[in-house]
């Protein structure tokens, strides 16, 4: 039972950093920005197509990453001075509207590229395969530990970041008042576009990591976006270290409660447990989501009261 | 984000009431009477039922308009309640009850519950986090739904016959058209009262400042509620309609997709515009057949054409007409 | 702005509405957005070379095909419904990829006497008790798989097996159907979320479980998905895969890529398969879209085939539609499979095949054929059925 655990541990801790990448970035766009982006699922569906397009032509996994990365934080920064900006001084509707189109937009424009047939990455064989964790109780693919340890990574690299740059501070700063900000002389537009790209790029980052693990496909974009939007809402919007609480939060309940919904509910002898306990499992994350609301009405830690 | 920020441009809604004129009521009424009668001299069948349709997501969407628009309650789980009814009249039908007169009130009941429980404890919540209240909710719905064999699961629950009204025989489009049409101007009569109403004027009033209606004695927390708790009703009475007009229910109409739409119809229309949830809803659905009868990749063309119309149009299509806005209430 | 797009479309209509009398219509409707797009591509993909290949006629009639894209969402495929019967007026129907679908919009098709022709969705409902006189279908009857897999599985003398499928009446199903003959030992029956993208904690419980096989039914982007965790899980000899086709064609091994080698999956198709329509399909098909057939475009390709001799039979003649039932039911149409015939619900009776995902020579990875499972597998509803 142990290993079993702790296996579903690290797997909890493997979804939860991936959502992360996605929630930090969606949590800076709306804290700093106050723009209501349903589009971000998107950027994380162009980051994977693109990962998908180089490695089909170069067949290099690292270059197909990084490259996705440098591309899709273009795109972003690009989509920021061109639309986004305008979007900001619009209402929270209007915002949801054409973020909406801009999803419709997205979608049809990759199908129309890459066709409506899923594309795949594989691995090289480096990160392929299994290592023994608990003797031959706990054989973990190590592709998933180093997705781990990069989503460790960058969640560290954020922390410096925000807490101990220049740069942070401006963050702070414009998520606790931007008009306030602008008006002590933080150049404020400037900064957007570099939210805009950083979101962007880590959204590329976990389409890309995750390519090896999930269907490349359209559509890929509005199936991570509820999770994600359920982490930065549970942590508190505009709060990276609630971003960092909610994504844990979520992918453990996710992968734990589903081990515990079944687990438990054979436990009693109930006939037909399994279709029980996958549909209280599937409901976990909203319950969640539900429960953290009615106590805490403005998340686990608002960014500003 | 529980203080809007300090930027007055960024009102989310068209301030007052927005009450049209009964004249407009009039013509309106008129046009969508002689709608179906033109469609069928012209053999064009078809268009009754998409008309039915039209006026159904227009119920619908006029319904989270009140929320929304009147309110300032951004749902995005009205789908939740629009299933509800849904449900509610196909259960109805599988029990043998097909009376329009029970089924149609059971829908709005059952949705209106559903809102009003719901809705107690999202209300404690505000901006963002509504929203995702909201839609945490319509998720447990949408899974049960799919889950549960005895709502058919993935399937959903079909309607073997529409539901009777006495004197009237709804398998017929035209009949059902001006069923549809009947009960959608009764509802839209009983909005017009309300939102011009002591109620209505103090939920927009609220909208606009909380803190200061509570502070002069207002049971703001109540006005909310009923306010949501009818426009759940509402939806679900749609829903009943809907469940009707396409012979049965399934799971798809309480996807978080489905509160997007109706989401997207009220925003296009103009939220806070009394006519903002008919008008959005008949031009995305009109835009949606007329491009995708032509095109593939319809999706591209609306997803341009919507992005166009909030660039045009940020406070909907109805900001163009000359439906002014009433005054500050 | 309503009326005035409406009234617009009405006359333009009116004026291209106006068709021959030697002429047939139909109307396609298929999921071509969303997560499901790739298998309705491959249905009408399949249907537009079968039309190429047939000249643009069905049965010497001229044809016309109105495609439509149902987005997977039961509501519009209803509306797209009410297009085809009342405004383009099609003689048959067809591209439906998914059973909830299927379900929502048949009643109106058989209602308006318009015939429909199943290239892939095949609810039970239709082959049992609700069998229809309008509805035929040339692709299987849904449980067909997984009971050719379970009957595979028995006969390899498997002990123990794990079977995992999402959480939904379609997934019930297709438990039931391996259970229908496979009668070892069932370590562990895991049901997922719909639309679950991460499946390590199924993977832990499937390891746990020591089984020698995992049936699997995850349509879609699930089984995508899946297959690439599992094949990472270093699973895949110690607990092979077995999977309906659906759930294992050459989409799946694209989207997975070569880590799908070694899974079992059954189809009343095969790409090998010895005969000419088959043979000039599965040549014509790469070279036309640059990529592999799956049985989904096999399934178009046949639907189309089933309209033209049918028509042909019938003499031309669409409003007679006593005689081109006849004729549906009847005909010896030319098919991709080899034989098949129809059972008294309209379901087909035919073979089932056991493919393998394996590597080829040339180093591309894809279903290779193994073995015959089942001969002449009839569906278990059609007892139920009293065709009209």
């Amino acid at each position: 039972m142990l290993p079993l655990i702790l296996e579903q541990t690290l797997n909890g801790l493997q979804y939860g950093l991936m959502l992360f990448l996605l929630a930090a970035g969606l949590t800076l766009v709306f804290g700093i920005m106050d723009l209501i982006n349903l589009a971000h699922g998107s950027l994380y569906m162009i980051g994977a197509f693109i990962a998908a397009a180089l490695f089909q032509q170069f067949q290099n996994f690292y270059l197909a990453v990084v490259l996705s990365i440098l591309l899709t934080a273009l795109l972003g920064a690009l989509l920021e001075r061109v639309l986004y900006r305008r979007l900001q001084t619009m209402s929270h509707l209007s915002q949801v509207l054409a973020t909406f189109a801009l999803i419709l937009v997205a979608n049809e424009s990759i199908k129309i590229a890459f066709g409506g047939q899923p594309l795949s990455i594989e691995l090289p064989a480096s990160l392929s395969g299994t290592v023994n964790l608990m003797g031959e109780d706990l054989q973990y693919p190590l592709y998933r530990l180093l997705i781990i340890a990069v989503g460790l990574a960058v969640a560290i690299g954020l922390y410096v970041l925000v807490n101990k740059t220049r740069m942070g501070m401006w963050l702070r700063a414009g998520t606790s008042d931007r008009v306030m900000a602008a008006t002590m002389g933080i150049r404020i537009q400037p900064l957007f576009t570099f939210i805009f790209a950083l979101g962007a790029g880590l959204c590329a980052l976990a389409g890309a990591l995750l390519g090896p693990l999930l269907a490349v496909s359209v559509g890929m974009g509005e199936a991570i976006l509820i999770p994600a939007f359920e982490v930065i809402v549970i942590g508190g919007i505009g709060s990276m270290r609630g971003a960092l609480v909610g994504a844990l939060l979520v992918g453990m309940i996710d992968s734990l409660g589903r081990l515990a919904m079944t687990g438990l509910l054979k436990s009693f002898a109930v006939s037909g447990a399994a279709t029980l306990g996958a549909t209280l499992a599937s409901m976990l994350v909203s319950l969640l989501m539900v429960a953290v609301l009615f106590f805490r009405p403005s998340g686990l830690f608002p960014a500003r009261d | 984000m529980s203080e809007p920020l300090p930027q007055p441009e960024k009102s989310a809604t068209p301030l007052g009431t927005g009450l049209p004129s009964p004249w407009a009521a009039l013509a309106i009424a008129i046009l969508l009477a002689a709608y179906p009668l033109v469609m069928n001299a012209l053999g064009q069948t078809f268009y009754i039922g998409l008309g039915s349709r039209v006026l159904i997501l227009a119920l619908a969407a006029s319904a989270l308009n009140l929320a929304l628009g009147y309110g300032g309650m951004v749902s995005l789980g009205h789908a939740a309640f629009l299933g509800a009814g849904a449900y509610t009249a196909a259960i109805l039908a599988g029990l043998g009850m097909n009376q329009a007169w029970v089924v149609l009130p059971s829908a709005f009941a059952a949705a209106a519950v559903l809102a009003g429980l719901t809705g107690a404890i999202s209300l404690r919540t505000r901006g963002v986090y509504f929203i995702m209240i909201t839609l945490a909710f319509a998720q447990l719905f949408y899974y049960l739904a799919v889950s549960l064999p005895s709502l058919g699961g993935d399937d959903g629950l079909p309607l073997t016959e529409r539901s009777k009204l006495p004197g009237l025989r709804l398998e017929n489009d035209l009949s059902f058209y001006y069923f549809v049409l009947g009960t959608a101007a009764l509802v839209f009569f009983l909005l017009y009262r309300l939102v011009s109403s002591r109620f209505g004027r103090a939920l927009v009033a609220t909208r606009e400042n909380e803190r200061r209606m509570a502070a002069i004695g207002y049971p703001v927390f109540r006005i909310k509620l009923l306010a949501y708790t009818l426009s759940g009703g509402i939806a679900g009475l749609a829903g009943g309609l809907l469940a009707n007009l396409s012979m049965g229910v399934t799971p798809h109409t309480l996807t978080w997709h489905q509160s997007g739409i109706l989401l997207v119809m009220t925003i296009l229309g103009g939220s806070g515009y009394f006519w903002g949830g008919l008008t959005g809803a008949a031009i995305f659905l009109v835009l949606e057949e007329t491009i995708s009868a032509y095109t593939e990749h319809w999706n591209l063309a609306l997803g341009l054409l919507l992005l166009f119309i909030v660039l045009a149009a940020p406070n909907g299509v109805m900001s163009f007409t000359g439906f002014r806005r009433g005054e500050k209430a | 702005m309503f009326k005035k797009l409406t009234l617009a479309a009405c006359f333009s209509t009116l004026v291209t509405g106006a068709f021959a009398a030697d002429s047939v219509k139909v109307g396609m409707m298929t999921t071509l957005s969303g997560p499901g797009a790739s298998l309705g591509i491959d249905i009408r993909d399949g249907f537009n070379l079968a039309m190429k290949h047939l000249n643009k006629k069905l049965g010497g009639l001229a044809a016309e095909i109105i495609v439509a894209d149902d987005a997977q969402n039961p509501e519009t495929a209803k509306q797209i419904s009410e297009r085809f019967i009342k405004k383009d007026k099609v003689d048959i129907a067809t591209g439906i990829v998914f059973s909830n679908i299927m379900l929502a919009v048949g009643p109106a098709f058989f209602g308006a006497e318009t015939f429909y022709i199943s290239a892939n969705a095949g609810p039970s409902q239709y082959a049992g008790a609700q069998c229809n006189p309008w509805f035929f279908n040339v692709a299987w009857q849904n449980d067909n798989l997984h009971e050719a897999m379970g009957k595979y599985m028995q006969d390899k003398g498997i002990k123990k097996a794990v079977l995992l499928a999402p959480n939904y009446p379609g997934g019930n199903d297709a438990i039931s159907g391996v259970k229908l003959y496979y009668k070892g030992v069932v370590a562990e029956e895991i049901r997922t979320k719909m639309g679950q993208m991460d499946y390590a904690a199924e993977i832990a419980q499937i390891r746990a479980d020591n089984a020698e096989a995992l049936y699997i039914f995850l349509p879609g982007g699930m089984g995508v998905n899946f297959l690439k965790q599992y094949a990472q899980s270093g699973l895949m000899k110690k607990t092979p895969v077995f999977a309906p086709g659906f759930s294992a064609d050459e989409d799946t091994v694209r989207g997975v890529g070569p880590a799908m080698e070694g899974v079992y999956n059954t189809s009343h198709w095969y790409r090998e398969m010895e005969n000419p329509v088959n043979k000039k399909f599965v040549a014509d098909f790469q070279k036309e879209y640059g990529r592999l057939p799956t049985l989904f475009a096999s399934q178009g390709y046949d639907a189309a085939l089933l309209m033209d001799a049918a028509i042909k039979q019938a003499g031309g003649k669409l409003e007679n539609k006593a005689a081109l039932r006849k004729a549906l039911e009847t005909v010896k149409a030319p098919s991709t499979r080899g034989d098949y015939s129809f059972g008294p619900n309209h379901y087909p009776v035919q073979s089932y095949y056991l493919r393998e995902v394996v590597k080829n020579a040339d180093g591309t990875v894809g279903n290779k054929y193994v073995g015959k499972v089942a001969d002449r597998l009839v569906d278990a509803y059609v007892s139920q059925c009293k065709m009209q």
